[in-house]
Parts: structure tokens; sequence; C-alpha cells
């Protein structure tokens, strides 16, 4: 069974969404991340910068 | 020559004295009043309640910081204040009592021409049976919220792991320790180290992991929940929440006031107003919070707490604090410019101002045990309220009690959230969030309350990087280092 078909077989977590294989390897694949990286850290200044 | 006294060297305080003290120069005299000796970087307790960073990675010494922005530093808590001076003198004073070695006790007055209160919150672990006495955090469970009490933590979760190692299966419990709490943050990001941190021990297995918390739903955070853009859809932040709690088993009960606490056994009363115990061998509960118990008196020496602090402790300033059904509560309620409505040189800053109402839904159990966040005020906004009040002072100071103040409403303000999972740089994974703006504007942004385009939400290295970056760049900034005023608050 895949691990996240695993931990639907649990009631709690049957409703919610559990990220697949792809999904969790593009969280710590070090090119989009530092990609991701870039983008989140704009953002991020905009956001700063609207509070100001 | 004017003086300005700022209480409290945490996020706000320290804001408003480095930057009233660089606008001031000479000219004019900023104090801090602080019972701490050391500025701690909070958000990074997390870090030293699981072992990846030690105390001495979070604090820096005050003083010779201090010493080098020309700051008067007083190691002491302020007790209370006299915003109109006393029987002998017009002359406004706070009454400070010495935390300093060696002079620990000892009182003082120190006279003021503008105040700033920025206190933080009093750990009031007392409000529940069993989770401590006052703000001193009680035998049964272990904190964050000061880097002492992670040092402690890590020694317990350190144990609980060799116990594991040893065959003996461990329960973890980790949430919110009372039906009125906020930071639910800190627990969040919490829990999500502990589990890293066990997998990376080997001892996964052997670890039953549980949230306990009061928000009504899971992904609440104190300010309703939020609808954030995630990989292209909009999404309610309580999807957002359980998948991550899902997808590292990780159990929750939610909807949750903590009434007692005991060696290993918690009690609880729920929405529905059932009741119910949940064992634990390792528990980390945040304190509700409450304003740290300053009093206030008039001339004739009459008692006029009441006037300046709201009942939970905290100062009001210029919110509307009419009671009001949730369903009239707006952003226009927030305060603008946190200045006493009382006393025109009083202003709070970071968590002592008193918010008008909650952010989240206020829920009741069928006993009439209120169940819901109280609204966090994070270390952003903390800051840039700091930075505001400083800039509104000085101008007073500078040019007259009519200068125009500067405002900074947590209805116009974002905060960047990034919770991390773990601190390894290439194993490591936070959930960034960011959220604008913090308190929703229905008026504004009719649909969610809130700007989709910058209320975000993203798992991954990515946001694990940030907050390391985040981790040395405030420090840096809060040491003053070369440079310091152009890292935003
Ligand atoms: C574990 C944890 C993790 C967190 N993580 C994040 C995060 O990732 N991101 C984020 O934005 N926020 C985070 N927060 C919240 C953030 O730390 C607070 O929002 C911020 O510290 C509030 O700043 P403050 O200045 O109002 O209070 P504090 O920083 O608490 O400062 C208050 C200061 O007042 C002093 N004081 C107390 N009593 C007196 C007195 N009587 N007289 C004078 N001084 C007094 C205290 O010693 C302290 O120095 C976290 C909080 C915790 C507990």
């Amino acid at each position: 069974m895949k691990q996240e078909e695993y931990n639907f077989e649990k009631e709690q977590f049957s409703l919610t969404m559990i990220p697949g294989k792809f999904a969790r390897a593009m969280r710590t694949c070090v090119i989009w991340q530092f990609f991701r990286f870039l983008v989140l850290n704009i953002k991020m200044i905009i956001v700063v910068g609207k509070s100001h | 020559m004017a003086r300005l006294v700022v209480l409290g060297g945490g996020v706000a305080g320290h804001t408003t004295a480095t930057f009233a003290a660089k606008w001031l120069g000479s000219e004019h005299e900023v104090v801090v009043v602080t019972p701490n000796s050391q500025w701690n970087w909070i958000p990074s307790n997390i870090w030293v309640g699981v072992g990846q960073m030690t105390k001495k990675d979070v604090t820096f010494d005050l003083a010779p910081v201090y010493a080098k922005a020309g700051i008067t530093y007083y190691q002491a808590k302020a007790t209370s204040l006299n915003p109109e001076g006393n029987e002998t003198s017009d002359k406004p004073f706070v009454s400070i009592e010495y935390t300093e070695e060696g002079k620990a006790g000892q009182v003082e007055n120190i006279e003021y021409d503008y105040i700033v209160n920025a206190t933080g919150p009093k750990l009031n672990f007392g409000a529940t049976p069993g989770l401590g006495e006052g703000d001193q955090l009680g035998e049964h469970t272990v904190s964050v919220c000061t880097a002492g009490h992670a040092v402690h933590a890590n020694e317990k979760l350190q144990e609980a792991i060799e116990k594991m190692k040893g065959g003996t299966r461990q329960k973890f419990l980790i949430g919110t320790g009372h039906g009125m709490c906020t930071c639910q943050g800190a627990a969040f990001e919490y829990i999500f180290n502990i589990e890293h941190e066990l997998s990376k021990a080997g001892v996964r297995d052997m670890a039953d992991i549980k949230w306990i918390s009061n928000e009504s739903f899971l992904g609440d955070f104190g300010m309703g929940g939020l609808h954030m853009k995630v990989g292209g859809y909009v999404v309610s932040s309580k999807l957002f929440a359980e998948s991550l709690f899902a997808e590292r088993s990780i159990e929750w009960l939610i909807g949750a006031h903590t009434s007692k606490v005991e060696a290993g056994k918690l009690h609880y009363e729920l929405l529905d107003g059932s009741t119910g115990e949940e064992e634990f061998d390792f528990s980390m509960l945040i304190p509700p919070f409450a304003g740290v118990g300053l009093k206030a008196y008039a001339k004739d020496g009459s008692d006029i707490t009441d006037t300046v602090f709201a009942p939970n402790g905290f100062m009001k300033v210029d919110a509307d604090y009419t009671p009001k059904a949730y369903a009239d509560w707006k952003a226009a309620d927030w305060p603008r410019t946190y200045q006493n409505p009382s006393y025109k040189n009083m202003f709070a800053a970071g968590i002592a101002f008193a918010p008008p109402h909650a952010i989240s839904k206020p829920m009741k159990s069928p006993n009439g045990t209120p169940i819901n966040p109280t609204p966090p005020r994070t270390g952003m906004p903390a800051g840039i309220i700091g930075k505001a009040v400083a800039h509104s002072v000085c101008d007073m100071i500078t040019k007259g009690d009519a200068a125009h103040l500067h405002e900074a409403s947590m209805a116009e303000m974002g905060a960047a959230c990034v919770a991390s999972a773990g601190k390894g740089i290439f194993d490591g994974t936070a959930a960034a969030m960011t959220v604008y703006p913090v308190v929703p504007d229905f008026e504004k942004y009719p649909g969610t309350g809130r700007d989709t385009d910058y209320t975000f939400g993203e798992i991954g290295l990515a946001g694990h990087w940030i907050k390391h970056v985040l981790h040395y760049l405030f420090i840096y900034k809060a040491k003053l280092n070369p440079g310091w005023t152009l890292i935003p608050e």
C-alpha cells in the first residue's frame, strides 16, 4: 500500500488530502525549492511592504 | 530633554526603543525597563525545545546593545504607573522593581514624558489547575515559551526518546492548555518538530502523537482560519492543516478546553459539553496569555487600573471596545495608533495592547465554558506596531503633542508565519504562510476577508530556508549590527 493510502485508512484522516510521492518529492527537490525560495521571498517582501 | 520610557525589551519594546534612540539622538533620553538580561528570538525556541539549537543560539545580552545605542537600561520589572504623578509632583512616573542580581527587590520610581507599554504576555499557567502557579510552569508539562522552558522541554524529550529506544511506548500530547489560549502556531510548529525528531531518532513507530487545541477547527490559528492559495487552489487553512497532520499520522482533538492537568493525565471539556481525559508521557501545552498585571494610580493615589487597562490586564488603546455581536465585528474596531485614550503620552505595542475582541468566532460549550482562541499578535505585527509607535512618540517629542500619529492597523497589516517541521537544511520542511491582512476585512475583501494574492501557503524546503534566514537576520538586526534599520520588521 502507498504511504498516503495507508494514512487514509484512519477515519480521522479520510476526508483530508495527503500528498502523493510526486508532491512529497517536490518539497525536497533542491532546484525546485530554490526557485520557490525566490518566489516566496518576493511575495513576503511585498506583504511586508504593504504592511508598513 | 524629553524622556521616553519603554517597558519590555521583547520584540515590540526592543523595536520601539532602538528606533526611538536612533531617531532622537542624544538630545532626548530613551529608557528601557525589562526584567530579562537577555534578548530572546522566541520563534527559534522551538528548535531549542527539540535540541537542534542551544539557549545561547537564540539569546544575547541586552546591556552592551543598549550601551551602544545610548539607551538607559534598567533590569527591572514595572509594577505600576502614575500617569498624573502623585500628591507631591505632577510628573508622571512608573514604579519599578529591580530583578538584576545584587539589586533584586529594590524599588524605584522613574519619571517619564512618554511611555510605551510593551510588556508582552503574562504566561498565565495558573489559569488551569495543574498547569502551573501564576506565571510559573508546573511540574507535569513542558513549555517552549521562554528559552529556559525550551531547554527543559528538550531534556524531557530526550528522556522520552531514550525510553522509546528501550522499548517503552510514549504518548505525546501537544497543544493549548486552556480554552482561551492564543499562539496555536507555536504548538503547531513544535508538534511537527517533535514528529520529525522522533523519525530521525528511529523511534517514530514507538510514539503516539496527539494534538489538543481550543480551535473549533484545525487551522483556525486564532484568526478564524484563512483561505489561502495553495498549488493554484484557494483552500481553507482547515484542509491545509488537516493534510499536514494526516500525512504525519498525528491525531487531533479540537474545540477542547484543558480543564485540569495531573501527572500523566489531562482533563478536558469539548465544545459539545462532553468531558474526557487524555493520558500522556510528554506534554507541551501553551498557557493562556494575560496582561502582566501592571497597576495604575491617579494623582490622589486612587486605583485607576480599570481606566487604563482592560479586565484581561492588557492596556486600552484606540480600539473600539464596545461589546458587539460577532456579525457586527469590523476591521475598523482594531486600533491604529495604539495611544491610550485617557493619557495621550501613553502607548501600548505588541501583545501588551488590549484587542477589541477575538478574530475567531466566539464559542461556548453548553456548560458556558468559553472555548475559542484569543487573537494572535505575532512577531511581525509586534515589530511593525513597535516601530509605528516609536515614530509617533518621536514626532510628538520633536514637533509637539499635536503631531500626526503613525498608524499600523492589524486589519491593514500582513503576517508571515513559517512553521518549520524539522531543522535539517536538506531534510527539514516548513509550512510557509502569509496572511494579508491579519484581521479580515470583509468590506474590502468580501469573499474571504483577505487578499488571496497575498494569503498563501506552501510546504517545502524553501519555507524552511526562510525560517533559517529569519533567525539570523532578526538576531543580527536586534544586535543593531551595521545596516540593521534596512531589515524590515
Ligand atoms: C514558542 C513561540 C514561537 C513563536 N513563533 C513565532 C513565529 O514563528 N513567528 C512570529 O511572528 N511569532 C511567533 N511567536 C510570537 C512572538 O514571539 C510574539 O508575537 C512576540 O514575541 C510578541 O512581542 P512582544 O514584544 O509583544 O512580547 P515579548 O516578545 O514577549 O516581550 C515582552 C517583554 O516584556 C518584558 N516584561 C514582562 N513583564 C514586564 C514588566 N512588568 N515590566 C517590564 N517588562 C516586562 C518581558 O520580559 C519581555 O522582554 C512565537 C511565540 C512563541 C511563544
